[in-house]
């Protein structure tokens, strides 16, 4: 009785505010979502954790779940009175449509904020149905440039998109090479291209590299997935450049490394950007051979926050390996967590200003403090690590150095 | 009489489904709507060839993701507006089901022959549309612009900034009418002289050209029918995801979906698909609410179910639910309908 | 050299023959996959779309024995395969033939029942975590010269050659093979003249997966293992088996060294991802000109 009698002030309430709500700029309406004091604040997290890219689903899950416990274990959002976070989860199945279902239905359970959705065509269609009914959504790995172009005012993204993990890798790879000597000349590019996270990384590369001296002889693009990867290292040991520069996602990373090791193509340094395999600890437990030496530039935390080392012992400790989606979702939820904090609410509008001028600093990665352009956190930054032994360190920048790189590899 | 009734029916069915928002608020139900509506439109753009034609294909993919296609790219790279855009998704399909019928049919090819044929050319079409990247913009996709202006929503074809009535239900109304039309052109078929010509090809193509039709002619016409009706839930899709890419385009999973729910629903009927696609989704549903629930994030269960399920409806309703239900009518008819 | 717009690259010699002997390989194991498919097809006449389901199943098997075992995945086939004939020979008799009522229509979508099942069945007991196996002779092998083709590789190569070689020894020289292609040939026939159609079917899909398991451990030092590897093989195998003439094994294992190298030499040539359109060019031009196969028998078009 009392809910029917909810829907029907809700509805009246529409209808009245009808004209005003869509008088107010794009994205802020539909249902009010009003909190009590001290009750839980509904966060939905949706990531594809069944189909094609159900491993990285699962895995970013993981680390947006730790995060709201521990968010909870350490007192809930304090600005409201130690208010419990509360998930709500949600399965893209790998399909957009069915991700923009899944909003659909956190709308419905009255979630505050949204957490998701790591592929960057699951989170146009998430992010979207968000915005119609104005709930916030952070997007956890998505590095797509299209997700945060979109004026979208609902849609924030606290890590680096593609373009600026890009040009940060360019720049990296520069001071690296000067370093050693400018031992380079030429470089081959192998990236995936189907679900094109990477488009437009060759002209990216040849801009930036070619004031430098150093020439793009050979992109090679591939299809994800792929199953074998001979031709392309064949045409590598044809050409032999001095550095092939990989980028694609996890499994074809592994299976294009193997093959150079298989066919003992061994150039002078491998050096990915959003390199799938090469700084993955997973990687490096089964095939430590072939992880050796290889740099990669890419999502990665502050090596010296006890914090991330904190949750790397955690994740471990889930038998699951610590990688780039678990530490994203993981800081999404934190970014959001704190939102609402500052928000000292759960109403979704309010939620999406404190995001917009947030600039929180306590995150386990290296950006900074947070300054939100367009919902793209434009202190994000990627790391370059390389695989040294037993270990993953950080070779640059400098700043965040935990060893110095090895460049170009010892035969 | 049986006429009558089923005439009625439609009508109720009709009304029902027209004052949905009379008595749904819930935009998570009219989300599950519109998706089972939709694969409800997929699915009689499949029955058209396959229940009615006896022409099964695994690839009716490529119909809705070329009308997917088209209808986005004319929209981003010639800035024609949406509604100009949909007859030429239409037409431009069209003319792919006749080159894919053309060939298949003139060659002779039946059965699981034809269903491969239909499978290779969706494969093609997934890996074209994957590398001709001046054309299709490849793996990225095709992004449309989000229209922000409320007052534009109806011109733009886009209802997530409309005034709140549209926003709820405007692409619900999109799919329904798109539904009735492709019921309508179904049911239109079913009646008519090319429908009894098609049947007739299905039970017998030597006896039917014997009696002096041609089945080459009467499968082009099927073929071109169910690749219109598959580009409208192209259209759909485009409109209101805003977004196609190879995967979702040219993918196995619409292919599936689409022959899913009439052979569940019942084949060669009108309503079968939108039998079938209302069980599919609706086990789905409960799947995921019962099981996939009480197991929290641990994925796949409700899968599971959902495939056993399938496979036990298969088993004990060899004639699809539509077979059910009519010889549950007939039971209470008195068996006036036979 | 430029055509409609894509460059077509000249390359060496060395590449373009390492690509070709990498198109064997990789043709090696469509064809091992492709048997146990095209036995499947030509007898019982479905479309078995369960079958990448159950080469990934298999694979799981192979993993889990090498990893709490430690057996090598290839001393693994004498676990695996006749588990797979049983498995297979249960999922035939008491799933598929019974709810299929022996309608193709129906039978297609049984099998994607049971892959719908199987496939969401590891994701929810193996999760979606990509296992790998690693042998000691991973990356030992023989130099080509103009490419090294290791163990595995090899292994695979030979194992597509035995298996094709034993599967034409059994069906032309047991009585069970013989009764096998009478039913294949002739349902009605062999029926009435006293052979258990059922439970030949039932034999031919347990030999169908026997056949995908041993493709299963001579896949697995080279692939990893995920819910989902089984789908990157199934389309291919279809493809190889109409190339090949359903339900000819000799025509399986030429059909997918064929196809291997045609998609590898494709690729090269056109670039990794347009290349792939070779494969589906020459599935079209099979079946519009050649739909019994290249080694297949001549029944008439369309048998449904």
């Amino acid at each position: 009785m009392s809910k029917i009698k909810t829907n029907r002030s809700r509805r009246d309430f529409i209808k009245m505010a009808g004209a005003a709500a869509t008088a107010v700029a794009a994205g802020i309406g539909g249902f009010p979502y009003v909190a009590r004091a001290a009750g839980n604040i509904k966060i939905g997290i949706v990531h594809p954790v069944t189909g094609w890219a159900q491993y990285s689903g699962s895995q970013a899950r993981f680390g947006a779940v730790t995060a709201l416990k521990e968010i909870n274990a350490g007192g809930g959002i304090k600005s409201m009175g130690g208010a419990r976070l509360e998930a709500v989860l949600g399965d893209a199945q790998s399909k957009p449509e069915i991700g923009a279902a899944v909003v659909e239905k956190f709308n419905e359970a009255g979630v505050s904020s949204i957490v998701g959705a790591y592929a960057s065509n699951i989170c146009l269609a998430t992010t979207q149905a968000a915005a119609k009914y104005g709930i916030p959504h952070v997007v956890d790995v998505g590095v797509s440039d299209k997700i945060v172009s979109r004026g979208l005012e609902n849609t924030f993204r606290f890590g680096p998109g593609f373009g600026a993990i890009t040009k940060a890798g360019v720049e990296n790879f520069l001071n690296i090479n000067k370093a050693a000597g400018s031992p380079v000349k030429t470089v081959a590019i192998v990236n995936e291209e189907t679900t094109g996270f990477g488009a437009g990384i060759a002209k990216i590369m040849t801009r930036g590299l070619k004031p430098a001296g150093i020439e793009v002889v050979e992109v090679l693009s591939h299809p994800t997935p792929n199953k074998d990867f001979r031709n392309i290292v064949l045409r590598l040991k044809e050409i032999d450049p001095d550095v092939v520069i990989p980028s694609h996602y996890y499994n074809e990373g592994v299976l294009f490394l193997r093959t150079l090791q298989r066919q003992k193509v061994q150039p002078k340094a491998i050096y990915s950007v959003l390199g799938g395999a090469s700084s993955q600890y997973r990687f490096l437990a089964e095939f430590p051979d072939a992880a050796q030496y290889v740099m990669d530039c890419n999502h990665w935390f502050d090596p010296r926050n006890p914090e991330a080392l904190a949750l790397k012992k955690k994740t471990e400790e889930a038998g699951l390996y610590f990688n780039y989606e678990v530490f994203l979702a993981y800081t999404a939820m934190m970014f959001t967590a704190d939102a609402i904090e500052r928000a000292a609410s759960a109403d979704r509008g309010k939620i999406i200003e404190a995001m917009a001028a947030s600039n929180w600093a306590g995150s386990i990665m290296p950006y900074g403090p947070t300054r939100m352009v367009n919902g793209q956190n434009t202190g994000a930054r990627p790391l370059v690590t390389q695989v040294l032994g037993k270990e993953i360190l950080v070779i640059a920048p400098e700043t965040y150095a935990q060893a110095k790189a090895v460049f170009p590899r010892p035969a | 009489m049986s006429d009558r009734v089923r005439m009625t029916g439609w009508a109720l069915l009709l009304l029902i489904f027209a004052a949905v928002p009379a008595f749904i608020s819930s935009a998570r139900w009219i989300d599950f709507l519109e998706l089972t509506l939709f694969v409800a439109v997929l699915g009689q753009g499949w029955n058209i060839l396959g229940g009615y034609g006896g022409q099964y294909s695994f690839g009716n993919a490529v119909f809705f993701g070329t009308g997917a296609y088209i209808q986005a790219l004319l929209q981003y790279k010639l800035g024609i507006g949406p509604w100009a855009a949909m007859w030429f998704a239409v037409a431009g399909t069209v003319v792919v089901g006749a080159f894919i019928g053309y060939l298949s049919f003139r060659y002779g090819l039946r059965g699981s022959y034809f269903a491969l044929i239909t499978l290779a050319f969706s494969e093609a079409f997934l890996v074209l549309s994957r590398s001709l990247k001046s054309l299709t913009e490849g793996g990225r996709g095709v992004q449309l612009p989000l229209n922000q202006d409320p007052a534009q929503a109806l011109a733009a074809f886009q209802f997530n900034f409309s005034d709140p009535f549209l926003r709820s239900y405007g692409f619900y109304y999109t799919i329904l009418i798109i539904l009735i039309v492709a019921c309508a052109l179904t049911w239109w078929m079913e009646r008519s002289r090319f429908g009894a010509q098609l049947v007739a090809v299905r039970e017998n193509e030597e006896a039917a050209e014997a009696l002096g039709i041609s089945a080459f002619r009467v499968k082009m016409g099927a073929i071109c029918l169910a690749a219109a009706i598959s580009a409208m839930a192209g259209i759909y899709y485009v409109q209101k995801f805003l977004y196609i890419e190879p995967g979702i385009a040219y993918g196995t999973g619409k292919s599936v979906e689409a022959l899913f729910a009439p052979i569940i629903g019942g084949l060669g009927t009108v309503a079968g698909p939108l039998l079938g696609s209302f069980f599919i989704h609706g086990i789905g549903e409960i799947a995921k609410e019962t099981l996939g629930r009480a197991m929290g994030d641990r994925p796949g269960i409700d899968l599971i179910l959902f495939g056993s399920i399938l496979i036990l409806v298969l088993a004990f309703l060899p004639r699809g639910l539509a077979g059910l239900l009519e010889s549950v009518c007939k039971r209470i008819g008195g068996g006036r309908d036979a | 050299m430029e055509l409609f717009g894509l460059s077509i690259p000249l390359y060496g010699w060395q590449t373009v023959l390492g690509s070709a002997i990498s198109g064997v390989f990789l043709g090696s194991i469509y064809a091992l996959v492709a048997l146990g498919l095209t036995l499947i097809y030509g007898v019982l006449h479905i479309i078995n779309f369960a079958h990448g389901a159950l080469l990934m199943l298999a694979m799981y098997g192979v993993y889990f024995l090498w990893r709490y075992f430690g057996i090598d995945p290839y001393l693994a086939m004498l676990v695996i395969v006749p588990a797979g004939f049983f498995f297979g020979y249960g999922l035939q008799r008491y799933v598929i033939g019974w709810a299929s009522h022996g309608k193709d229509e129906i039978i297609l979508l049984v099998t994607l029942g049971i892959a719908i099942v199987i496939e969401n069945g590891a994701l929810f007991f193996f999760t979606a975590t990509e296992r790998s196996v690693r042998v000691p002779y991973d990356l030992d092998g023989i130099d080509l010269g103009v490419t090294y083709a290791v163990y595995p590789e090899l292994a695979a190569l030979a194992g597509s050659l035995l298996i094709t070689g034993g599967l034409w020894l059994f069906m032309t020289r047991t009585d069970t093979g013989k009764a096998i292609r009478a039913v294949a040939r002739e349902r009605q026939g062999a029926r009435l003249v006293g052979i258990n159609v059922d439970h030949i079917f039932a034999v031919t899909f347990g030999i169908g997966v026997a056949c995908v398991a041993a493709a299963a451990s001579l896949l697995v030092p080279t692939y990893p293992v995920h819910p989902q590897i089984g789908s990157l093989f199934v389309l291919i195998a279809f493809t190889v088996v109409v190339l090949g003439g359903m339900g000819s094994f000799v025509g399986a294992l030429i059909g997918g060294l064929l196809i291997g190298v045609t998609e590898q030499l494709g690729r090269l040539y056109l670039g990794e991802s347009l290349g792939l359109i070779t494969v589906s060019l020459i599935f079209i031009l099979v079946l519009l000109f050649r739909p019994n196969g290249l080694f297949g028998q001549k029944t008439g078009q369309g048998s449904s």
